[in-house]
Order: structure tokens, then sequence, then C-alpha cells
């Protein structure tokens, strides 16, 4: 590991001067991912900005009925909190499907955001990555691909993001907030990752040195959530695919409002946006359900091992849509 | 570059220099000949590492120690009185909940860990409803367990040594057999 200077952060202002001025500096969150990746050699920086204890540790209820969420609050914390079980059950389920009990009371909200894909060959550096390295080469497009993209991939990068939590916060139509060196800025979760293009070295649209202050959740009185995630075993591991729905239905049982997310199959969380509008207004029905899944799904297109990932994708939306309609 | 830190370990605090590159199980074992907290696979994987960092389970391996200046860490060799074992290493006794023995310290830290998070009412992916009380079945116990690795597959008895546990720490649970 290169040798590095570490520093507490004491305010956010700071944090952000600090690693805008410096161009090999990164902000250390919990520090289970960077950690990780300056073990492995991914990320090299010369100064980490702790930013851990910064009083962004709040869940708060803010006047007209949305959560605002800090950044560094625990993703333990919050599962457990009252307002996101009662309200946002979606990503309470989301956050307790990812990781392990220790890594969650370690993991911070917004480094979970911005954990890297768990591509192996992105994580061994003897093989090509145009992730790693821009330019070198995607080793797993003809190599083994079962855990990779089956939507919104390029010819330069086909993996996937890997984080649970984005995905419910994709279907809840979250805000992630950010401060700059110029200010404070905010944009929608699903504007917030990037598809890979020709430029997978980016995950996001954030700049070097802008720090994610706190996350957003729009009220949504009425509304029915939910996230099932099918992985190799029961628990403690990644998302082969996964499905986010908030689903809010008429008096007469109509489909007023729906929102669908899959993880597991892209470069960022992805809005089944096709799906939903198909939905929307119908009656709930299993077969009104598999319609619209598979329309969603007609843009898939499977690499050597993953074409499992299609169907699977299309049954585990269907599943949750007749769970969630039938509460 | 080389940080003076003091950690508070298992009651006694200690005072050490360190590369910022060090991780808090380095420092607890090589610095400090804390061995308890073993190293498996050092990457956050496998839970052999697992100590309590302020109350709460957290795997040391992923920690940097600098970062850790001022924390009070408590490991599987500081949880039990001077003769006497916590009743998480008396139950992992009772039941054979180990093989080798190199996950135990790691198990026995997180399972002390994940009871003081069921009486605080956390849910899991298990039972993630909104009610407050957590019964620790074998289904949760199995769940909240999964960040401990066992190679020699001790599985079985790990969870029959924690569920005795369970039954007298956590209100709400009874027994299964
Ligand atoms: C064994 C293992 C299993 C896992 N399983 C799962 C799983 O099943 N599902 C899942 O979703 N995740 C899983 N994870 C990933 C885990 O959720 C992430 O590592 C964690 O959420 C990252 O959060 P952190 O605070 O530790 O981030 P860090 O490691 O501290 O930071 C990650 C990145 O974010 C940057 N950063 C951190 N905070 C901010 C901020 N506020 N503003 C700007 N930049 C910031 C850092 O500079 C770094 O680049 C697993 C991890 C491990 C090790
Ligand atoms: S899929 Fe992306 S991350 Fe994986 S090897 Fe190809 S370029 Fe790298
Ligand atoms: S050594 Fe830390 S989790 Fe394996
Ligand atoms: S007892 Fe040997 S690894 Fe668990």
């Amino acid at each position: 590991m290169k040798p590095f200077e570490y520093l507490r952060a004491r305010d956010a202002a700071g944090a952000v001067a600090a690693v805008t001025g410096h161009p090999g500096a990164s902000f250390l969150g919990g520090g289970t991912n960077l950690v990780d990746h300056m073990k492995l050699g991914i990320t090299a920086p010369d100064l980490l900005i702790d930013i851990a204890r910064l009083p962004l540790d709040d869940i708060e209820e803010l006047a007209d009925g949305s959560v605002r969420i800090g950044a560094t609050v625990r993703n333990s914390d919050l599962a457990a909190h009252r307002l996101i079980r009662e309200r946002h059950r979606v990503l309470s389920e989301a956050l307790l499907a990812g990781a392990s009990g220790q890594l969650r009371n370690m993991a911070t909200t917004g480094g979970n955001l911005l954990q890297r894909t768990r591509c192996t060959y992105f994580q061994d550096l003897g093989t090509p990555c145009n992730k790693r390295e821009p330019g070198s080469g995607c080793s797993a497009l003809e190599g083994v691909n079962r855990d990779h993209a089956v939507l919104g991939a390029s010819a330069s990068c086909v993996a996937v993001h890997p984080s649970d939590m984005a995905v419910a916060l994709a279907a809840l139509d979250a805000r992630v907030v950010v401060l700059g060196p110029d200010g404070e800025r905010s944009m929608q979760l699903t504007e917030f990752h990037r598809l890979p293009g020709d430029a997978p070295e980016r995950d996001t649209v954030l700049e070097h040195g802008e720090l994610i202050t706190a996350l957003e959740l729009p009220a949504r009185p009425g509304a029915l959530s939910a996230y099932r995630k099918v992985r190799d075993r029961a628990s403690y591991a990644f998302a082969l695919v996964s499905v986010a729905a908030v689903l809010e239905l008429d008096q007469d049982g109509t489909i007023r409002e729906v929102r669908l997310a899959l993880g597991g199959v892209a470069h960022k969380p992805w809005r089944a946006t096709l799906a939903e509008s198909l939905l929307r207004g119908t009656q709930p029905s299993e077969e009104n359900f598999r319609e619209a899944a598979q329309a969603e799904l007609r843009s898939a297109s499977a690499l050597r091992d993953n074409a499992f990932k299609i169907p699977m994708a299309r049954n585990t939306m269907v599943a949750v849509l007749r769970d969630l309609s039938g509460r | 570059m080389d940080a003076r830190i003091t950690l508070k370990v298992d009651g006694a605090p200690r005072t050490l220099t360190v590369d910022t590159r060090t991780t808090l199980l380095d420092a607890l074992r090589d610095g400090l000949d804390v061995t308890s907290p073993k190293k498996g696979c050092d990457h956050g994987q496998c839970g052999s590492c697992t100590v309590l960092l302020e109350g709460r389970r957290v795997t040391s391996c992923l920690l940097l120690a600098v970062a850790e200046d001022g924390s009070e860490i408590t490991t599987a060799q500081g949880l039990g009185g001077d003769d006497e074992l916590h009743p998480v290493q008396q139950a992992f006794l009772k039941h054979d909940g180990f093989q080798c023995g190199f996950c135990t310290p790691g198990q026995v830290c997180s399972a002390v860990g994940m009871f003081q998070e069921a009486v605080q009412g956390h849910p899991s992916h298990v039972t993630v409803g909104s009610g407050e009380g957590v019964e620790l079945s074998d289904e949760e116990i199995r769940e909240r367990m999964s960040g401990n690795l066992c190679r020699c597959g001790a599985y079985v008895n790990i969870v029959a040594a924690i569920r005795e546990v369970a039954s007298n720490t956590v209100p709400g649970t009874g027994a299964e057999s």
C-alpha cells in the first residue's frame, strides 16, 4: 500500500476544501470498500480525509413529510430507524439484505452509494480492465461474466453496480445532496450513477472533492414497498438479481403509481420506467405484471454466462408485485 | 507516515506508534500483542477479526488504526473477567461450538454484539417488520451471524451455543431444540 497522510475532518466545508485542492486525496467513510481497495492496489490515495465522524448522522423528518438521511448514518442504524421501517420499508429490507452485521455497523450511507463493482477482473490487477485502467480492455466481455450486466452495458464495460441500498433508493425517487467547492447541489439518485458508455472509469457524476452530505426521500403516504434479492446463498452474498418496488393503489384497486428498480443487472440501479408506464392505471394481475416485466426486458441482452438473469429479473419483478398487491 | 495513537483495549489505555497504513487488526496483534482477533481473509469477508468498537461489532481488518485513535475496543480476551469466561464463551465450550478454534474469538465477539443489536430491537433480513421485539430463533441466529464463517463447519453447535445464551439475554426469546 502506498504511504498516505491521514486527517480527521472537522467540518464538511473543510473536508471538501482539503480534497478539492489535492488530486490524490480521498474521503474515508466506513472504509469497508476503500481500505479493501487500497490493500488490493486498485486505488492509492496519498491523503485520506476521514469524514466518518462528521455530524452528518441524523435521520429527520422535514415539514413536507420527506425524510432526510445524513451521509454518515451507518447502514445498520438506517435499516433500524423507525421512520424508514414504517414509511420506506423497501430501504430497510435492501440494507438488511446486504453485507453482514459487522459491515453494516461500519458502512456509511455515502460510502454505500459509491462502492465500486465486484467484477473480479476489476479487483485483479493482473488483468485488463477499462474501469480500473482506461483503454486497457474489458476482460469480462469474453471472460467469466455470470455476474455481469444484461441491461445498459457497453463494449467498454459490462460490470454491475453492487449496492442493494441504491436499488431501493432508485425506486423511492431519492435525491442525493452534495457539497462542492462552489456550494450545494442535488440530483435524482437515478441520475447520480452513470451507464458505462465509453467512460466506465466514472461510476457517478460526482466531481473530485464533492462530498455527499445527505439523501432525501420524498413522502409517499399510503405507498407499499418491498425489496427482493436473489443470490447464490441465503445470506451474505451479492445479488444476482434484485427488485425494489413501490406501489400505490386506488380505492378500487387500480394501480395509481408504481416504481420499480432492478439491481444486479446494470452499471447503475435500473429504473424499469417502461414497465411502470405499462402498469400505471391497470388492475394488478399476474398477467399484467408479466407483460410489463417482459416489455422492460426486451432491450436486455445476455453475455456468455448470464442469460439466466433475464428470466430471473422477469420472475422477480412479477413475484414482488404480486406480493405487494396482495398485502 | 507514522502516527501516535491511544486505543482503549479491553479496559486499558494503550499508546503506540503506527504507520497510517496499519489496520486496527494489525495494530492489536502485532503492535499490542492482543492476538485473540484473528486474520482470516484480511478483506472483510470472514469475520474472524471481529471486535467490539464502542460496543458495536466490526471487522477490524478494514479499519485503519489511526482512524480509531481514542476509541474503546473489546476483544474476545477482554470479554470475561480475570478468572471467568463470558457466558457466550462458556456456552461455546459446553456445546462444542468450535473445532480448530480459529474463527471462535470472532464468533464470540460477533454474538455479543448481535445480542446487543437484538435487545435494541434492530431488525434483520428475517424480520424486517416494524415490530419492536426480536425473538432470536435459529433462523434469526443464522442470519445475524452470517458474517462469521467457520471453515471447520461447526455451525450447528455455534447456533446451539448462541441459542442458549440468547434465551437468557434477549427478552422474549425461548430456547428451541
Ligand atoms: C464482504 C463484503 C460483503 C458485502 N456485501 C454487500 C452486499 O451484499 N450488498 C451491498 O450493497 N454491499 C455489500 N458490501 C459493500 C458495502 O455495502 C460497502 O463496502 C459499504 O457500503 C461502503 O461504505 P463505506 O462507508 O465503508 O465506504 P468507504 O469504503 O469509506 O468509501 C467508499 C467510497 O466512497 C467515498 N466516500 C465515502 N463517503 C463519501 C461521502 N460522504 N461523499 C463522497 N465520497 C464518499 C470514498 O472516498 C470511497 O471512494 C459488502 C462488502 C464486503 C466487504
Ligand atoms: S466489466 Fe467493467 S469492471 Fe469488469 S473487466 Fe470489464 S471494464 Fe473492468
Ligand atoms: S480477517 Fe477481517 S473479515 Fe476476514
Ligand atoms: S472452528 Fe475452525 S474455523 Fe471455525
